[in-house]
């Protein structure tokens, strides 16, 4: 069964300011979905749609199988939801902040302590301290704890880690795992690539355009060609010439190395060597690479 | 229930850890009331005057002497002539000059007909008219007293009687205006910056996306400040009998019950206020100007509304402060029973009704 159903979604800002344009998608119950996409791709807005926080301008959306227009209370009493920014009072107690929520939601903590224990123990030796004054990665564990406390059956994350540093980004993505094996159906955003590879599906989305929905593999492996890493000694020059030769299909900086596709597949990348010699580069480096999401994101810009 | 309580529980918790909200909700009540009992009376007192005695009499002597036991009168120096007379005025520091005629006392006796001439500084008219009111009581007096002496058959005095504040304290006035401002502002600013504030720091956001419905979010949000308007009016009315000495002639329950209808009133508004905006300084500017200023213009306390030209006088009516300044001025001073104040009342329940009815039907469930 899906968890979620989204069909030809359509979210319009003001008059002309289209930010979700046609987005369809299905998301099946205990998987952990991934939206990717840089800021101001729309994926907040289809958050907002699948939480009843917004009205969709067209197409329809349902979780759990209650519609997000006509059912919007039963989704409100189901769901856990933690937005993007950080959300939760900052003149309350870690502890005063969980058992609000949990009132809130008509339980309590002892109630579902199993499913928070993980990630509240980190929380606990601070527990009286007040939320404003709790490090980022602190005060996500505590969105985090307050979104699930009432035992979600789909929990919305809208870039839980953005602003968090890279470990307590990495340890935020493990308590993600161990949720799915309760069961629980996890929707996230994130601009970082990286983090793709950890949903069991994600989809590719650019102004409010979905690009492709796949699995963070098959959408790899479905990148149609060799993937090369070339570096020089000055990085501005080899991008430039590269855009130049005819054989290369693609080419763009990524970190210390530019990424490069041919045109031909049996195109032996010695001859590229030979065409930056003859432009004036040196140290010439060039070797295969593997295809990341962010090269699949690119391709399909 | 228990989601009724924890959410009042945390709306408490708010106020309490924030120093600033603290200090505005129950210091304001309490500076206001002092500086409006105390600083900004409409009684004239030690108004210095300047004494110009060109008769030099019995009559006048005596007069001067009245005048500079008066508490009103602060007699600063004699001066010999116009010119010199004119000169202080100018200063700005004298409000008043009194000049006898030579001759005075002869006058008097002789011709049953003196004059005195009183010049008064009348940039500041208000108290220009109370300060020459009050040399003409002096003058009557002397008066009064020279003819009981001569023994006149037909005489007529006016007895006068100030009804309900025979002393003439400010305090009786500003006390209910003061009740009324300092109410409008503390429930309709913190409501609906409270409001406000969860849509601005986006917890509303997580608040609309659970099981707790939006309706009632807005009354846990309303029940914490009647309870702490409550205690301002308490303490505004402790300050008000044993500080102004100002007594209670009325029921103090109902006192209260009006009070809490006035509350209501207010917190209506601060409502609509919220549900209309999205950031607190709008919230707080629109509440600030939006109330205060017809507050402290319309409700009579300042200026009676009675000299406003009718269109005014018409706008007065929507003002919410006005009718709670009448049904206080009514139980506080006057000491009347509800059926002195039903008409103003409902006036007050209708207005209320009215704002709430079009808070919730422009009440969003949603964002935006």
């Amino acid at each position: 069964m899906e968890a979620v159903i989204v069909k030809n979604l359509v979210k319009i800002y003001g008059k002309d300011k289209t930010a979700v344009d046609d987005v369809s998608f299905r998301i099946n119950q205990g998987e952990i979905f991934g939206l990717i996409g840089p800021d101001g791709a729309g994926k907040t807005s289809i958050f907002r749609v699948l939480t009843t926080l917004l009205l969709p301008d067209g197409g329809s959306a349902s979780v759990d199988g209650f519609d997000v227009v006509k059912d919007y209370k039963q989704i409100r009493s189901k769901v856990g939801y933690m937005p993007g920014k950080f959300s939760l009072y900052q003149d309350l107690s870690v502890e005063e902040n969980l058992n609000f929520f949990a009132t809130i939601f008509n339980t309590t903590v002892k109630e579902n302590y199993h499913l928070i224990k993980n990630i509240y123990i980190q929380l606990e030796p601070f527990k009286s301290r007040k939320a404003g004054q709790l490090s980022g990665g602190m005060k996500q564990k505590l969105a985090l704890c307050c979104a699930l406390i009432h035992k979600p059956t789909v929990l919305f994350l809208d870039e839980p880690t953005t602003g968090v540093d890279p470990v307590s980004r990495k340890e935020f993505w493990e308590m993600l795992k161990q949720l799915k094996s309760q069961q629980i159906t996890i929707v996230v955003s994130t601009p970082y690539m990286d983090e793709a590879n950890m949903c069991d599906r994600i989809a590719l989305i650019q102004s409010g355009k979905l690009l492709s929905i796949d699995s963070p593999k098959n959408i790899i492996t479905s990148y149609p060609e060799q993937l090369y890493a070339v570096k020089a000694n000055n990085m501005h020059v080899l991008l430039k010439v590269l855009r130049k030769y005819e054989q290369v299909m693609s080419s763009y900086a990524f970190g210390e190395f530019a990424h490069v596709s041919f045109k031909d597949p049996g195109f032996n990348p010695d001859q590229a060597i030979t065409y930056l010699k003859d432009q004036g580069l040196s140290d010439i480096e060039l070797k295969k690479t593997a295809v990341t999401i962010e090269d699949c994101f690119i391709k399909l810009l | 229930m228990k989601q009724f309580l924890i959410f009042i529980k945390k709306e408490f918790a708010h106020v309490i850890r924030d120093r600033k909200t603290l200090l505005i909700l129950f210091g304001m009540p309490i500076v206001q009331i002092l500086i409006f009992g105390f600083a900004l009376t409409s009684e004239v007192k030690n108004a210095k005057i300047v004494i110009m005695d060109q008769a030099n009499d019995i009559s006048s002597e005596q007069i001067i002497a009245k005048i500079k036991a008066s508490r009103y009168f602060e007699v600063e120096k004699t001066v010999m002539s116009h010119q010199q007379m004119e000169n202080v005025l100018k200063q700005g520091d004298i409000r008043l000059a009194v000049v006898f005629p030579a001759n005075f006392n002869n006058d008097l006796l002789h011709h049953n007909l003196a004059h005195i001439q009183v010049i008064a500084d009348a940039s500041d008219p208000n108290s220009a008219t109370t300060l020459t009111s009050y040399i003409g009581a002096i003058t009557q007096d002397y008066m009064t007293g020279i003819l009981t002496t001569n023994n006149i058959p037909y005489r007529i005095t006016p007895e006068i009687r100030f009804l309900y504040n025979p002393q003439l304290k400010g305090a009786p006035n500003y006390v209910p205006g003061v009740m009324a401002l300092v109410l409008m502002l503390v429930c309709v600013m913190m409501t609906a910056v409270s409001i406000v504030k969860e849509k601005e720091t986006g917890t509303m956001e997580i608040l609309l996306v659970s099981p707790f419905s939006p309706f009632k979010i807005i009354v846990s949000k309303a029940v914490p400040y009647l309870i702490l308007s409550l205690i301002n009016v308490t303490s505004i009315l402790l300050l008000s009998v044993f500080v102004l000495d100002m007594p209670i002639n009325g029921n103090i329950l109902l006192l209260f019950a009006e009070s809490t209808l006035f509350i209501i009133t207010c917190l209506t508004i601060g409502i609509f206020i919220s549900v209309k905006t999205n950031s607190m300084q709008v919230a707080m500017l629109i509440s600030l100007m939006g109330m205060m200023l017809p507050t402290i213009l319309f409700s009579g306390f300042m200026f009676p509304i009675e000299n406003m030209p009718l269109p005014l006088q018409v706008i007065s009516n929507i003002i919410p402060a006005k009718w709670y300044y009448i049904i206080v001025k009514s139980i506080m001073i006057k000491g009347l029973g509800f059926s002195a104040i039903w008409k103003e009342t409902l006036i007050l329940v209708g207005i209320t009704v009215f704002m709430l009815v079009i808070s919730l039907k422009n009440f969003k469930i949603r964002l935006s």
